[in-house]
């Protein structure tokens, strides 16, 4: 139908409607209440593997940092790790050699100091792409890694950085043997970051991400500083990686080089992957059957536990390349068709 | 008056075979111009060249009088020099009217905004809507991209660089995999843009050609073989040895 033939109130409406379809996305879903209710939940029925709680919320928030540059701007990375690292680092040195103790400055510092990192290395790393990314990012964790182990006197080495104390949560909320503290601090930090990736997800910003990973020609093509918007995320990305860390070093009184792992990069991935990518929540899901399933195996069969991450990991590419939620939301399609039907 | 664009002495190779031979072309404002030639005459490599996908090994552009030689692909596009793709360049898992929000969004500089949700922008959305209206596409500006049959997805290959609001429109084979029954709908809007926007076309179909363009270029081996109106470049004997020859005098399909 032609725009001369249309009414006015029809051409209104339609305009309404796409206003509609776009607004509604970054709308507050009420199932988006569910991982945090569930959260909560938690927190009254397993009161006593609140330390292991904390360390999921952590992840969660690592895994939420790798979707921003991955799931949403396309970014294939190995090396992750480096700036959870930095920003356990940042913590753990502040308080073992500066006396640095207060949580909260604490992580607005490792913030900053592995967002700077991130957008060091972005600046030159971004330029490429694929496989030689790929193998750039993973050397930069591995050189930092080395860097530490040089520089074991200061650093700590793979000895770590043991018995660091912190100040209370705001003067407050002092840490407990059961992890209480560090439960709710750790999802309160992490509700907090959602938030801000929540709202950088729906805006035009967030969009072109999108566009990016959709079609990067195509983006260089309608004028787009491409360049500059992936170090802009890719900063961001690392800025909240850099939390998700301190928070770790926070909560563990404790860090070693291991933080800065192979393992440690390629973990997070998994768990982004396995819940799904680009989706903000495929982070919760993915990071919280992953470090539960890791928990009840390794009790299980403390040498062989790995076979069933592998095995779950062979069977999600399978039968759910686009993650678990993915799975999830072709379950509910096929519900509601089979619903409509008489 | 100067020139919308200005081509001077491309120079280009893959390797060793030179595709890009001391080219010069210039668009007026408004401009309607043809570039033809057979298969592998160096068309899309010029058109790659121009807007900055590919450096030149030698020659300069420039928009507007402009020297644009030494300016990024991005910063062309945002200066009014707008392409399509011969073969779809869309943002396929997103909308259509989010495909030309992008367009706008990055045209006018909203895409660095952070905070502010995509949709809550009026003017963008109504934009963008402007042109689906105009391609008669509003219909479809809700669906994916990839749910749409590709004479569809041709035409929001154009609607983006319209959203551009490009003062130069390259125009790569437009119809290009479009069922002839539904070609006819393209070359309909090409007919009617901006009378101001100076277009250079790449197409096959040599009436769509004769009857768009008001100059012609036709290219041979990446070099300019002659270049004038229509009715001189039909006449013209060289040109149908080599190009319309194939195509008019034994029937032979250019593929």
């Amino acid at each position: 139908m032609a725009a001369s033939e249309r009414t006015i109130p029809d051409r209104k409406a339609t305009r309404e409607r796409a206003a509609e379809y776009l607004l509604r996305r970054h709308r507050f879903r009420p199932a988006e209440a569910l991982p945090w209710l569930i959260a909560i939940a938690v927190y009254f029925v397993f009161p006593d593997r609140m330390t292991f709680g904390s360390q999921v919320v952590i992840m969660v928030m690592f895994a939420l940092s790798l979707d921003l540059i991955l799931g949403y701007a396309g970014i294939v990375t190995l090396g992750h790790a480096a700036f959870f690292g930095i920003g356990a680092y940042t913590v753990g040195l502040g308080a073992a050699r500066l006396g640095w103790t207060e949580p909260i400055s604490g992580l607005f510092a490792a913030a900053i100091v592995s967002a700077f990192f991130g957008f060091l290395t972005g600046w030159f790393l971004l330029r490429y792409r694929g496989l030689t990314l790929l193998m750039l990012t993973l050397a930069t964790a591995i050189m930092l890694q080395e860097a530490g182990n040089l520089r074991s006197d200061f650093s700590g080495g793979y000895d770590g950085l043991p018995g660091l104390v912190f100040k209370p949560v705001l003067g407050l909320f002092d840490y407990d043997l059961y992890g209480h503290t560090n439960y709710i601090y750790a999802l309160v930090v992490l509700a907090v970051v959602f938030f801000f990736v929540r709202r950088i997800v729906y805006s035009p910003f967030g969009q072109a991400l999108t566009g990016i990973r959709e079609n990067v020609r195509r983006m260089h093509a309608i004028g787009s500083p491409v360049h500059r918007r992936l170090v802009t995320v890719y900063t961001i990305g690392a800025g909240i990686a850099g939390i998700a860390g301190a928070l770790f070093t926070q909560t563990n009184a404790y860090v070693t080089l291991t933080v800065f792992d192979f393992d440690n990069s390629a973990k997070v991935m998994v768990m982004l992957i396995l819940g799904g990518t680009g989706r903000l929540y495929g982070a919760f899901v993915g990071a919280v059957v992953y470090m539960v399933l890791e928990d009840k195996l390794s009790k299980l069969s403390p040498t062989f536990w790995q076979f069933g991450i592998g095995l779950l990991l062979v069977l999600g590419v399978l039968f759910a390349p686009r993650g678990l939620l993915g799975l999830l939301e072709n379950a509910g399609k096929y519900l509601s068709k089979f619903r409509s039907k008489p | 008056m100067t020139a919308a664009l200005e081509v001077q002495g491309f120079n280009r190779s893959f390797g060793a075979l030179p595709v890009t031979r001391n080219v010069n072309l210039t668009l007026e404002r408004g401009a309607r111009r043809a570039l033809i030639g057979p298969n592998g005459a160096g068309k899309t490599t010029l058109v790659n060249l121009i807007t900055g996908a590919l450096k030149p090994s030698s020659g300069r552009v420039l928009l507007n009088g402009e020297d644009i030689t030494a300016v990024s692909q991005s910063q062309r596009a945002r200066r009014g020099l707008a392409r399509t793709f011969q073969i779809n360049q869309l943002f396929r898992g997103l909308s259509v009217l989010e495909n030309l929000g992008l367009a706008i969004g990055e045209r006018d500089g909203h895409s660095n905004n952070m905070w502010r949700a995509i949709g809550s922008n009026r003017a963008v959305l109504d934009e963008a809507l402007d042109h689906l209206e105009s391609l008669r596409l509003v219909d479809d500006a809700l669906k994916l991209v990839r749910e749409l049959p590709y004479g569809r997805q041709r035409l929001v290959e154009i609607a983006i660089a319209l959203a551009q609001k490009p003062r130069v429109l390259l125009l790569d084979e437009p119809a290009a995999g479009v069922p002839s029954s539904e070609s006819h709908l393209i070359l309909d809007v090409v007919a009617s843009l901006d009378p101001d926007i100076a277009i250079l076309i790449i197409e096959h179909d040599m009436d769509v050609v004769f009857r768009f363009a008001k100059q012609i270029t036709v290219m041979v081996q990446g070099a300019v073989l002659v270049e004038g109106p229509p009715d001189e470049i039909m006449h013209n004997e060289q040109v149908r040895a080599v190009y319309l020859g194939q195509e008019y005098g034994h029937g032979a399909n250019h593929g």
